[in-house]
């Protein structure tokens, strides 16, 4: 924030309390706030690993321009209570330009907040709420933040009286007069930190988490049946989908395990209705064999997995981008399959539709790896673009005379007869089979089987979007999925001091586009591969598919810190270019 | 129906349902005598093959889809019933019949099998039950009794008491639930056509000797007998289960409730939905 002016554009800030002190509440509601004011912005969440309670942080980014990354550093941390606070020591960021405000009365200042140089205010949030029956600090905090970074009183007011709407009236007051006393506690203040200008909406905004639209982009592609089994981080698309596919005639099943999830999707599918499921690395893991089955009884099916911190139970509510091995290599048997990576939060949207797409085209299995740095975050973004990305498989559905179901044809795709075919009768096995589908354990029957599903996936046509290259230069950062958040900025910080970068990243992983890849990075001098995963499974990857330039290097980390903005740019600092003015 | 091709009706006779595939089975596999009766019944029900699928895991018992006329799906190992759950489910108007052995069914399927009974979803599950892993050449399954010892895998008998399909039925909550013999064509015939013309998830344990590992089950005819009645009375159905010698046939409950139907709501248009995300001021 520059501290010489009192507005900025771009404004970072946390809220940090114990369990129940509501600053995920807080927090969503400044965010919902600040977008009906017209701001863009990200909400970020960070807790401890208890259920309920606990320590909690509600960390927010807004803006006058779009925003999909939270910043290296903090312009305001409001703190309701010091509770467990230090645990947070590493991500909240704070220095001499920053402002606290923390109530008094709820615990000592934590070292890193006292050593930060932070400017220290006071609040008595919690005597504050004596003043005003029902009235709750966080309600108050809100006000005062709000207040403070200039959004319209109007809007935050709205936002919580929508927030609360089935509470009652009486709540409702409390709260309206719990954003006043914080309103007038600004006035206390030393400093003032606004938001500046107000972007015009030509469109209206959005407000998503990655996960809902992980769930709009498979109903948008087609999807009209789930079967799911809860895992953090991906339960919020499951949950999405229960709300939404009963809309749009389609259904939901909770099953009794993964194994039965994805076995169901493979049913429905089976049956012509496009099947997705949601879950993340342990669920994941137990799917790996019908995936399998898929590839062979060439059945479509999505799956999105919304990593952690892995292996085994690893960190369930953190990041990583550690399940590109097992998303691209985990299988028996040759059996390839499609994995796709979003790599924002409206993405999520796009590149989930279009995974529906390309495994209903292909038939075959199409894996999206989100991650929950953007599933769980919410944000303020332009709507995602319409494309017209459908789930249309090729059917037989005539002259069904001697009827094959895996024809060996041009393009390795079969034509599918679904029950209710009269003529098309067939039993889609797992076994290795003849073009009838008749088991055969024939060397050439196998041959024959095994290239038409390599055909099918090597002859498709992908298009473009099978990467964002951005930029040109001979120093290049290459990444996939959420890392591309903070490799954006990173990238955009560098060519605002005169550094000529290329920025690519890539979204359909397998199969990957080598030939366009390699062509991207003809020119390049240096390379900066970027990753969230500790054995730089990326990286281990693309030296497997292609030839990477020498001067090549890594920044490759797991999670559960995510990596940022700050981060890439060291790194880039860090290869000795020179500065190509 | 509307075209004139489709008004013709088709009348199928039990052949009609058999697949020319030759089966992979042991000449006297019990599972020729379940094959015969299925396509029996399905003629018998007069179901075209078109709107049948018969769903199955891996296993001897597993491999009879593709003997078949109608739509199968062989899947892998244990997972036949959410294979037919969400065909069943997303297609309604489908006959949906899941089949299998014992180890397919109870053991590395067992989870499924409970759920299934609980969740009932409109389809019938056939489980081929010869107290054996006839597949992977003969060790002991959950079914298989205590002091068998003719495994490798476990020479000196498993060491734990026998599953009881029924009774696990029973507990979990399956609406129908009947055992028949694949020797006694005709109650088998009737109890399966019982079972898919039922409203809800039926189950039939399937007596069905391997006379390769377990050539002693053809002693099984000789013991078999009819005795079940079919009951509405839960604790009826118990007290008929504590008599039983594994060997009654016949059905043993029957009590109708709603088949499981997803969630279903108002339609809306995708528009809609998607306005619920825009930013409200
Ligand atoms: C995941 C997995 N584990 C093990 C096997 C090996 N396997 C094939 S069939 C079978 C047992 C089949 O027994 P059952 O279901 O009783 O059928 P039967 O062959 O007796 O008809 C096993 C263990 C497999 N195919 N897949
Ligand atoms: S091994 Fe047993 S179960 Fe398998 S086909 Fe032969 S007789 Fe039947």
């Amino acid at each position: 924030m520059n501290k010489t002016s009192d507005t900025t554009k771009d404004l970072s800030l946390a809220l940090v309390g114990s369990g129940g002190a509501g600053v995920m509440t807080a927090g969503q509601t400044l965010l919902d706030a600040a977008a009906a004011s017209g701001y863009y912005g990200l909400m970020t969440r960070a807790t401890g690993p208890q259920i309920r309670g606990g320590e909690a942080a509600a960390i927010l980014r807004l803006s006058g321009e779009p925003v999909e990354c939270q910043d290296d550093r903090l312009d305001l941390l409001v703190a309701l209570d010091w509770n467990k606070a230090e645990r947070f020591a590493d991500e909240l960021i704070l220095d001499a330009e920053s402002l606290v405000i923390a109530d008094p009365g709820q615990g000592e200042v934590p070292a890193w907040v006292g050593e930060s140089g932070a400017r220290l205010v006071e609040v008595p949030f919690d005597a504050l709420t004596k003043e005003v029956r029902g009235a709750r600090a966080n309600t108050i905090a809100v006000g005062l933040v709000g207040q403070l970074i200039g959004l319209k009183g109007t809007d935050v007011e709205a936002t919580v009286g929508r927030i609360l709407e089935n509470k009652g009236a009486k709540l409702i007051e409390a709260a309206l007069a719990g954003l006043k006393l914080g309103r007038t506690a600004v006035d206390d203040l030393p400093q003032r930190q606004g938001l500046a200008g107000q972007p015009d909406q030509a469109e209206p905004r959005w407000l998503i988490t990655g996960n809902d639209a992980a769930g709009l982009g498979a109903v948008r592609g087609g999807v009209r049946f789930c079967a799911a089994y809860p895992i953090t981080p991906s339960t919020e698309i499951q949950e999405w989908l229960a709300a939404h596919l009963p809309e749009l005639g389609g259904k939901l099943i909770q099953a009794e395990d993964e194994l039965a999830s994805i076995n169901m999707c493979l049913g429905a599918s089976f049956g012509g209705t496009p099947a997705m499921t949601a879950t993340s690395g342990p669920g994941f893991s137990l799917m790996v064999e019908a995936l399998g089955l898929a590839t062979q009884a060439e059945i479509p099916v999505v799956v999105v997995d919304v990593m952690r911190g892995g292996p085994s139970t690893g960190i369930p509510t953190r990041s990583e981008q550690s399940d590109l091995d097992i998303a691209v290599h985990g299988a028996h048997g040759d059996a390839p399959r499609l994995v796709l990576a979003p790599n924002s939060i409206g993405d999520c949207v796009t590149t989930t539709q279009w995974a529906v797409h390309l495994a209903e085209a292909l038939q075959c299995p199409a894996v999206v790896l989100s991650d929950q740095r953007l599933g769980q975050a919410r944000a303020a973004i332009d709507p995602p673009p319409q494309c017209d990305w459908q789930a249309n498989r090729k059917l037989a559905t005539d002259e069904l005379e001697d009827y094959r179901r895996f024809a060996d044809t041009d393009d390795g795709v079969s034509p599918m007869a679904l029950p209710g075919t009269a003529g098309g009768e067939y039993t889609a096995t797992g076994l290795s089979h003849m073009e009838s589908a008749r088991p055969s354990a024939s060397g050439m029957d196998h041959q024959r089987q095994l290239d038409k599903r390599r055909r099918k996936l090597e002859q498709f046509h992908f298009g473009d979007d099978w990467a964002d290259i951005d930029g040109d230069g001979e120093l290049v950062v290459l990444t996939w999925g959420s890392t591309t958040l903070p490799a954006r900025e990173a990238v955009a910080r560098m060519r605002s001091r005169g550094h000529a970068i290329r920025l690519i990243s890539i979204r359909l992983l397998s199969p990957l586009n080598t030939e366009v890849l390699t062509e991207a990075l003809a020119s390049c001098r240096q390379l900066l591969i970027v990753e969230q995963s500790h054995g730089g499974q990326f990286h281990r990857y693309l030296r497997s598919r292609i030839e990477l330039p020498d001067d090549t290097h890594l920044l490759a980390r797991p999670g559960p810190l995510n990596i940022g903005p700050g981060d890439i740019v060291t790194a880039i600092e860090n290869l000795d270019l020179e500065k190509v003015a | 129906m509307n075209s004139a091709v489709e008004q013709q009706i088709r009348i199928l006779g039990h052949k009609d349902f058999k697949s020319d595939y030759k089966p992979v089975w042991c000449a006297g596999c019990g599972d020729f005598g379940v094959l015969n009766a299925l396509t029996k019944a399905m003629a018998a029900l007069e179901l075209e093959p078109e709107n049948v699928a018969m769903i199955a895991g891996i296993g001897c018992s597993s491999r009879i889809p593709a003997y078949t006329t109608v739509y199968g799906f062989h899947g892998v190992h244990g997972r036949a019933l959410p294979l037919a759950a969400g065909l069943a489910v997303s297609r309604p108007e489908l006959t949906v019949i899941a089949t299998g052995g014992d180890g397919d069914g109870f053991s590395i399927g067992g989870n499924h099998f409970l759920h299934a009974c609980r969740r009932n979803v409109n389809m019938t599950y056939l489980v081929m039950d010869n107290s054996v892993y006839g597949m992977t050449k003969g060790q002991a399954s959950p079914t298989t009794e205590r002091d068998w010892t003719g495994s490798r895998l476990s020479p000196q008998g498993t060491h734990q008491p026998p599953l009881q399909p029924l009774e696990l039925a029973l507990a979990a909550r399956a609406p129908f639930i009947a055992r028949a013999f694949s020797n006694s064509p005709n109650e088998l015939a009737r109890i399966m056509t019982e079972a898919i013309e039922f409203d809800g998830f039926a189950f039939v344990q399937i007596l069905s000797p391997c006379i390769t590992f377990r050539p002693e089950q053809l002693g099984w005819k000789k013991r078999v007998h009819e005795g079940f009645e079919a009951t509405n009375d839960r604790a009826a159905a118990f007290a008929a289960l504590a008599e039983d010698d594994g060997f009654t046939t016949g059905v043993l409950y029957r009590a109708p409730r709603p088949h499981f139907q997803p969630d279903q709501r108002e339609p809306v248009d995708i528009e809609t939905i998607e306005k619920r995300f825009e930013v409200r001021s």
